[in-house]
């Protein structure tokens, strides 16, 4: 037994080791990639306080900004060294949009709205398409079988952007249930009760279309998976021996049917922030993915670079729970270097 | 001995709107308690779908569409008659794997791959015996996996850390977990090396020895069958066209078919000689030639054998039946 466990913590070690030189590349390119392209964090700034002065800066003022902002005269190791150093320490540097807000209090407030909205509906949607869709591949050619599966395909067809759109011209601006845009009641108190009703009424119509437009994709897979599973041998034999229709379900047919949904939904929490983009722009949800829309608009570098490793480790992070879920609930992703007798 | 089963006049088709496929037609078949029933032949013959409709596991498109198929109870057990076409799916639960179970061809695919063994035998011990205790359900797991010699400690060992002989030893245990009155297999030797397979039978026939359950053993290998049971049944376009003593199958053989099955087979302990094989290919089910189905294939046909199809009857040395115009009319038989 013990010489499982110690093979157990060498194949969890060896895949740490795959995802920290991962996380590795991912920063370095960040650190890289700006700094390939034309230009510097300090001349945007420049740039925005001449438009709005309507007159060139002195040089004075421009050196002053270059110093502020961590200057580029530095040796590319040097800033490579202090650019780690600042990781580390949780540091990413400045907003040049939002000066001189440091990006980590923009990325801390916008975060939890991200994780609330799009982490539960994602939630929902997986939980409501793998259930409905196990159910249509357990019983095919059903009057509900026959009606969601075609629908699924359809929704998933249909583009979000529009969904979105369409949700909030009928449901917010004709019908007037929710409101146009925002994360809460701008008038209520942060510790009050109504102020938390207020965010699940702003909520809920942006976390509705993610649910309609991403629960038919769950629902396909589970359906199909699920179907092709219980054609197995293992499923007819679990009905042979006399067990309920719940359990051969639960416990053989939809349990192993199960196994490629995970992954698709660990990744899909790892796509959460890069995902939240449209939504939080369709909807003015005060979250990531507006933030980085802000960011682009306004050429905010230090603030587009922050998002991005975020986003970056976000998909790190749940590729990492993915391969560790899944050798919990598959055992034969442990058999490496197992013996087979 | 008593009755244990018996199908009578079973018809499977696979439902295809116009094209309905009869895959068994009008089988009887008697099987005693503790007897070993062989059912042979070629691939297509019908002879997996009669053992799932017999166990009623048949799923869309097969159903049952004429026939009934009994099961006469042990008194032990309640006694009484089910006809198990007739059965609702509540009463088949009951009965399933308690009366009757099932062994699959292929081990590695009738065992949950993410399930241990052990939880594999707790269900179905749970599910037939409410509110028997952790310590029993684990006590009668090693005493089953004892019986096909697989020591306890392996309980606990997913089906992908085992070899294909001991997942096959596995499943036969598995069978036997409610003692049941009749274990079906399905090829259970097939996908296993001949030592194996030699153990495995082995095995089946100690058991029933001291268990007393019944047999119905389905593989393409006639020469086991010889081996393994006690009457055989000869299967042939979804008919059974011959069932008798197995000696009887192998000595006398009455139908052309038989016949022709036994002489392809090399015999074990006998010298080298040239084997025959039968000419042709099995029919399409969809389309099955008129009167006898194996008329095309057959070297002893008769001119009738095209139009009449023969009814399974005892042939005339009063040595099993057979469905062949040869046994109806021995005089038109031609000098062979």
């Amino acid at each position: 037994m013990s010489s499982g466990t110690r093979r157990r913590a060498i194949a969890f070690a060896r895949r740490l080791r795959f995802y920290v030189i991962a996380a590795w590349s991912a920063v370095t390119l960040n650190f890289l990639i700006p700094r390939l392209m034309p230009g510097d964090p300090a001349q945007a700034v420049v740039q925005q306080l001449e438009v709005k002065n309507g007159q060139n800066l002195p040089p004075q003022t421009v050196e002053a900004i270059r110093k502020l902002l961590g200057g580029v005269h530095e040796n590319i190791a040097v800033q490579y060294w202090h650019y780690l150093g600042n990781l580390f320490t949780g540091n990413l540097g400045i907003s040049t949009g939002n000066f001189p807000t440091r990006v980590t209090t923009l990325i801390g407030t916008a975060l939890p709205w991200t994780m609330l909205l799009m982490g539960v509906s994602t939630v929902l949607a997986f939980l409501i398409g793998t259930g409905i869709g196990a159910l249509c591949g357990w019983r095919p050619g059903t009057r509900t079988d026959s009606v969601l599966s075609p629908l699924s395909t359809f929704l998933a067809a249909v583009p979000y952007f529009w969904v979105a759109l369409f949700a909030l011209w009928l449901f917010a601006f004709r019908l007037g249930w929710f409101p146009l845009a925002g994360g809460h009641d701008p008038d209520a108190d942060p510790s009050s009760p109504r102020y938390w009703l207020s965010v699940l009424h702003y909520g809920l119509l942006p976390a509705l279309t993610i649910v309609f437009s991403s629960c038919g994709g769950w629902l396909l897979g589970m359906r199909n998976m699920t179907l092709t599973t219980t054609g197995e041998d293992f499923v007819l034999l679990a009905r042979a021996k006399g067990l309920s229709n719940t359990r051969v379900l639960f416990r053989y047919a939809a349990r192993n049917a199960m196994l490629p949904q995970l992954t698709g939904f660990a990744l899909a929490l790892g796509a959460i922030i890069a995902g939240s983009v449209l939504t939080e722009t369709v909807f003015t949800y005060p979250g990531v993915g507006s933030l980085l829309k802000q960011a682009i608009d306004n050429r905010d570098y230090p603030l587009m670079q922050g998002i991005l490793l975020f986003t970056t480790l976000a998909v790190l992070v749940a590729n990492f729970l993915a391969d560790s879920v899944y050798v919990l609930v598959d055992p034969r992703t442990r058999a490496q270097g197992g013996d087979a007798s | 001995m008593s009755v244990l089963l018996e199908a009578q006049g079973l018809c499977v088709d696979y439902l295809g709107g116009e094209r309905s496929v009869r895959a068994c037609a009008e089988v009887d078949l008697t099987l005693r308690r503790g007897e070993i029933l062989g059912i042979a032949g070629e691939s297509g013959s019908g002879k997996s779908t009669l053992i799932t409709a017999l166990t009623q596991l048949q799923r869309p498109p097969a159903a049952i569409t004429a026939g009934r198929i009994l099961l006469h109870r042990d008194d032990a057990d309640g006694g009484g008659t089910v006809d198990l076409t007739a059965a609702d799916e509540k009463r088949l639960r009951a009965l399933r794997w308690r009366e009757m179970s099932i062994v699959l061809q292929s081990a590695m695919d009738a065992l949950n791959p993410v399930m241990r063994l052990s939880a594999q035998f707790a269900d179905v011990l749970r599910e037939h015996r409410r509110g028997i205790t952790k310590e029993a359900v684990a006590a009668r797991t090693a005493e089953l996996l004892g019986m096909v010699g697989i020591p306890a400690e392996r309980s606990g060992a997913y089906p992908h850390e085992m070899s294909g002989g001991m997942r096959q030893r596995a499943t036969i245990a598995l069978a036997l977990a409610c003692d049941p009155a009749l274990v079906v297999m399905d090829e259970p030797t097939t996908a296993v090396d001949v030592v194996m397979q030699r153990q495995i039978m082995k095995q089946i026939l100690g058991l029933r020895r001291r268990l007393g359950f019944a047999v119905v053993f389905v593989t393409h290998d006639l020469s086991l069958l010889l081996e393994l049971a006690d009457r055989i049944a000869i299967m042939y376009a979804g008919r059974i066209v011959e069932i008798g003593a197995a000696r009887a199958i192998h000595d006398a053989p009455q139908h052309p078919y038989t016949r022709g099955l036994r002489d392809s087979f090399p015999p074990l302990h006998a010298p080298l000689s040239v084997l025959h094989g039968i000419p042709g290919t099995p029919p399409d089910p969809a389309d099955p030639p008129p009167g006898c189905a194996f008329h095309p294939r057959c070297d002893r046909r008769l001119d009738a054998c095209d139009r009449r199809l023969p009814r399974l009857g005892p042939v005339a040395d009063g040595r099993g039946l057979a469905a062949c115009l040869l046994h109806e009319h021995p005089e038109e038989a031609p000098v062979s």
